[in-house]
């Protein structure tokens, strides 16, 4: 039967890349004693995917894991039981059971929400900036929104405006715009200032990164972006219940995207 | 978030490779608080963490210290040269994983001496801890630095840098140790008082204390003890109670993937064998093999706590462990029912071994290993390995039955007494194999045989027969490679053979530091100095930067290597006692030179003096003599 958990990643671990936070999870699931099916053959191996790998140095409250298991007679303890072998910085926050027919999140995945925060002890222009709120409004005006993207092979300009949904500088107007409660988050907001927190489009058929929007912002007011200034913080991920494979909705089409966390999808 | 700090800002862990090196944190890490316990011991590896991590005996030392309340011990592994460059331009001082604290702050390194090219990494990890390079220069702040682990067995070397030795296994006098130092920091004594303290502790070198001289020629003329406290023999320490001794339950889990990713259980310590080039062999003597019963109990608990898909055996020679089949068998059924995988260790081919190896692995991708070690019988019985052309060829020939395709041979070049047919008969041994494969009908083979041949080259090492024999110049190396190279191409079967090499400079270098004596501490010393780290990685080793500082301090590589030793010459290690005779290496020494078999520890004692330890095979009913 399929599963799917949602956990967060932080301190020390964001160290750690994806695949071995996948030989991690796979350690503590034979830990926990999770049932989790095994591939056949001389080297069996856990049936686990991510959603979304998380790159080296981020942090996020909502990274999610399709599994496969034999049986699940408790689901209402598998959180308890997969935390009972997880350190303080990798935990499991959510566990549900999907129904045989899902498709993988990571075909799914439309759009994630992040916050960026200044590290500590940098320097920024954004540092206690108090006129924020403005400058993401002028921000947003601009006709286009043009930034430089690398790939492997080339360079290109490309106009990021419509794949960002959402964008302010508190919280408490994040959560209004996207309509979600974050709850606690496991970064600390004391120690790494919040410079703005955004949703953009995200998954296979096009995905923005928030050092995209970061770099961009920058540019705007005309300040040197330095990726080693800000960290990056993944705050949720979500399916469109109006999608399908292989397209993208954004959220002023005539279909508008309908963003759903993926621990909602297809419940 | 979490308020444990690392040492190491984002910038720089998000520069470096593998950042996960760096972080501790790991599954099974022992936390405590570092002001709550008496003693702060780190234990160091001098080798990239997925090296050291993949170590045993830390994992068993860790778990030993950190049973005992009053101490708490932490690890530390080199900085790769990525992070080593940033350290230094930055003085960032080198810390330990556990608390990230530096590690001058600590009251014991331990440094493991697994094998020689690791010497210059040992400077490495003073020099960024900012501990003083020579034990002589340090003072009440700095650590006591403490070395263990074979090369412990020739320690003068890198005597000077090192405040102590423990010659032997660390599960019997460490409690004492940490004893006697709690006493001696309540006593309010300096260094040297704690030190002649140590030096009473069974098994405990103090380099300081002894003094050495030279006869004109360059060989050593005495090697004395300068104060009372000191012996004049350092006996070394074994644990002859393997059942009731400090094994761990829940070993470390590394987050990146290290060189030994899986439980390991060590089935028995110590080898019957009696190979005449093997120093392991001597000095784990006599062999001690774990129960059953214990060996169960403990794969389990250790699966159980780390996670680990796969488990291996560790021994010297696991074909010689008694119950192996049983264990074997068990761990099959215990481990199928988890899909956990076996790596089996490497096995005597025989019905046993390929019944169970095709039980776990694909047979097809799987190869059979034979270490004939010479590659004829004359030179197989020179140096005692029991090994016949018979028990090869017929195992392959089960094996190629059973639907193996692929064979690796491992063979040593210069072995003493070796002539260019010796060498040879690698070659032909090589092709033997491949024309067995070919006797079985077209029809039922699987394919091409794939034979790959590996030789290394001999080096002689203190406390086996061998430790009075030449060792091959570097030239002589090459030229017997080439050789061999040749005669391989010229074999029938030339394109199923496959030859590869282990690279000569590096051996040379690990022949003078096996035999050598403290005058070579200098010539280390300079060759950090002047950039020599990792030389155990081919891409870091500097020969050039070696040659000048042996021709800096007016020696000579030859002068340790290029000579057959005479029997009388008082060697640098003599006044360690390994519980094996000298009078018994030299006897086999000469047995060699006669290329006379010696029976095994099983089939009759050869009176080596192991059974001094009054324990292990030396007591155990022998089988009848063969």
């Amino acid at each position: 039967m399929k599963a799917r958990i949602k956990f967060s990643k932080c301190g020390s671990m964001r160290f750690i890349g994806h695949l071995d936070v996948m030989r991690y999870f796979q350690k503590a699931f034979r830990r926990a004693h999770i049932p989790v099916s095994y591939s056949k053959g001389y080297s069996p191996h856990q049936i686990l995917s991510f959603t979304s790998p998380l790159g080296i140095g981020l942090t996020s409250d909502a990274e999610y894991m399709d599994m496969e298991l034999e049986e699940c007679p408790e689901p209402e303890k598998m959180v308890d039981w997969i935390n009972s072998q997880m350190n303080d910085e990798i935990r499991v926050k959510d566990f549900v059971l999907l129904p045989d027919d899902s498709k993988p999140s990571m075909a799914m995945l439309a759009g994630c929400d992040y916050l960026v925060a200044l590290k500590p002890g940098k320097v920024s222009v954004f540092r206690d900036r108090k006129d924020m709120e403005q400058v993401l409004v002028d921000f947003l005006a601009q006709p286009e929104i043009l930034v430089t993207k690398k790939t492997k092979r080339s360079e290109k300009q490309v106009d990021i405006k419509p794949n960002i949904y959402y964008l302010s500088s508190s919280m408490e107007d994040f959560q209004v715009q996207t309509g979600r409660e974050y709850g606690s988050l496991c970064i600390d907001i004391e120690e790494y200032q919040p410079v703005i927190y955004c949703q953009l489009t995200a998954g296979s058929v096009l995905n923005i990164k928030p050092e995209l929007v970061m770099q961009a912002l920058c540019q705007f007011v005309d300040t040197p972006y330095d990726p080693l200034d800000y960290q990056i913080h993944r705050l949720e991920m979500y399916g469109d219940a109006n999608g399908k494979k292989g397209e993208i909705h954004l959220l002023h089409d005539e279909v508008p995207c309908e963003l759903v966390p993926l621990s909602e999808y297809q419940k | 978030m979490s308020k444990r700090k690392l040492a190491l800002s984002d910038e720089i862990l998000l520069s470096v490779e593998k950042p996960a090196r760096y972080i501790g944190n790991e599954i099974n890490m022992v936390k405590k608080d570092p002001a709550a316990v008496d003693v702060r011991f780190c234990m160091c590896f001098p080798d990239v963490y997925e090296i050291g991590m993949s170590h045993l005996g830390i994992q068993i030392l860790y778990d030993m210290f950190n049973q005992w309340d009053d101490v708490y011990c932490e690890r530390v592994y080199s900085p790769w040269v990525d992070l080593d460059r940033i350290m230094r331009e930055k003085h960032i001082p080198l810390f330990a994983l556990e608390t990230q604290d530096p590690i001058k702050c600590f009251d014991f390194l331990g440094i493991t001496l697994q094998y020689e090219m690791c010497y210059t990494n040992i400077l490495q990890i003073l020099d960024l801890s900012g501990i003083p390079l020579k034990a002589s220069d340090r003072t009440m702040e700095d650590p006591f630095v403490i070395g263990g682990g074979p090369c412990s067995y020739n320690p003068e070397p890198i005597a000077d840098f090192f405040d102590m030795f423990y010659i032997g296994e660390g599960e019997t006098q460490y409690r004492r140790m940490m004893d006697e130092y709690k006493e001696w920091k309540k006593s309010g004594g300096d260094r040297i008082a704690f030190l002649k303290r140590a030096a009473q502790i069974p098994g405990i070198y103090v380099p300081m204390f002894y003094e050495a001289s030279y006869h004109e020629d360059g060989t050593l003329a005495s090697f004395e003890p300068i104060v009372p406290e000191a012996p004049r023999t350092v006996m070394k320490e074994v644990e002859m109670d393997m059942e009731h001794t400090y094994y761990p339950e829940k070993p470390l889990v590394p987050y990146i993937k290290v060189t030994q990713d899986r439980v390991v259980l060590e089935i028995q310590r110590g080898c019957i064998r009696g190979c005449r080039f093997c120093q392991a062999g001597v000095l784990y003597r006599p062999i001690r093999p774990r129960k059953l019963e214990f060996l169960k109990e403990r794969a389990i608990k250790m699966l159980e706590s780390t996670g680990h898909e796969e488990i291996t055996l560790s021994s010297l020679s696991s074909s010689d462990y008694k119950e192996l089949p049983e264990l074997v068998y068990w761990l099959i059924d215990e481990c199928s029912k988890n899909g956990i995988n076996i790596a089996l260790p490497s096995l005597r081919i025989d019905a046993f071994s390929l019944d169970v190896m095709s039980k776990v692995q694909d047979v097809r991708k799987s190869s059979l290993t034979f270490a004939p070690e010479a590659g004829s019988q004359r030179m197989r019985n020179v140096i005692n390995k029991g090994l016949t052309e018979e028990n090869i060829l017929n195992g392959a020939m089960d094996a190629f039955r059973g639907g193996w395709t692929r064979v690796k041979l491992y063979f040593m070049l210069g072995l003493p007494g070796e002539t260019y047919d010796d060498i040879e008969e690698i070659a032909i041994l090589s092709d033997k194999i491949a024309r067995e494969y070919y006797t079985i009908p077209k029809e039922e083979r699987k394919g091409k045989v794939n034979i790959v041949t590996s030789t290394s080259i001999f080096v002689p090492k203190p406390f086996t027969p061998f430790q009075w024999a030449r060792m091959n110049s570097q030239q002589e190396a090459v030229e017997k490679r080439n050789f061999l190279l040749g005669k391989v191409k010229s074999q029938l079967n030339a394109k199923s053979i496959k030859y590869n090499c282990h690279d000569a400079d590096v051996s040379v270098l690990e022949g003078v530091f096996a035999r050598g004596d403290r005058r070579l501490n200098d010539v280390i010393l300079q060759a950090y100095k002047e950039g020599c780290i990792y030389d155990a990685w081919t891409e870091y080793f500097k020969y050039d930067v070696w040659q000048k500082a042996f021709a800096d301090h007016d020696l000579t590589m030859d002068f340790y290597n290029d000579r057959e030793r005479s029997e009388d010459e008082l060697f640098p290690w003599d006044f360690i006692d390994c519980g094996v005779t000298k009078s018994f290496l030299l006897r086999e020494y000469h047995r060699a030179k006669e290329a006379v078999v010696t029976p095994n520890c099983r089939q009759q004692c050869a009176g080596c003096g192991a059974a001094r330890f009054g324990g292990g095979v030396c007591t155990e009913k022998r089988e009848s003599a063969v």
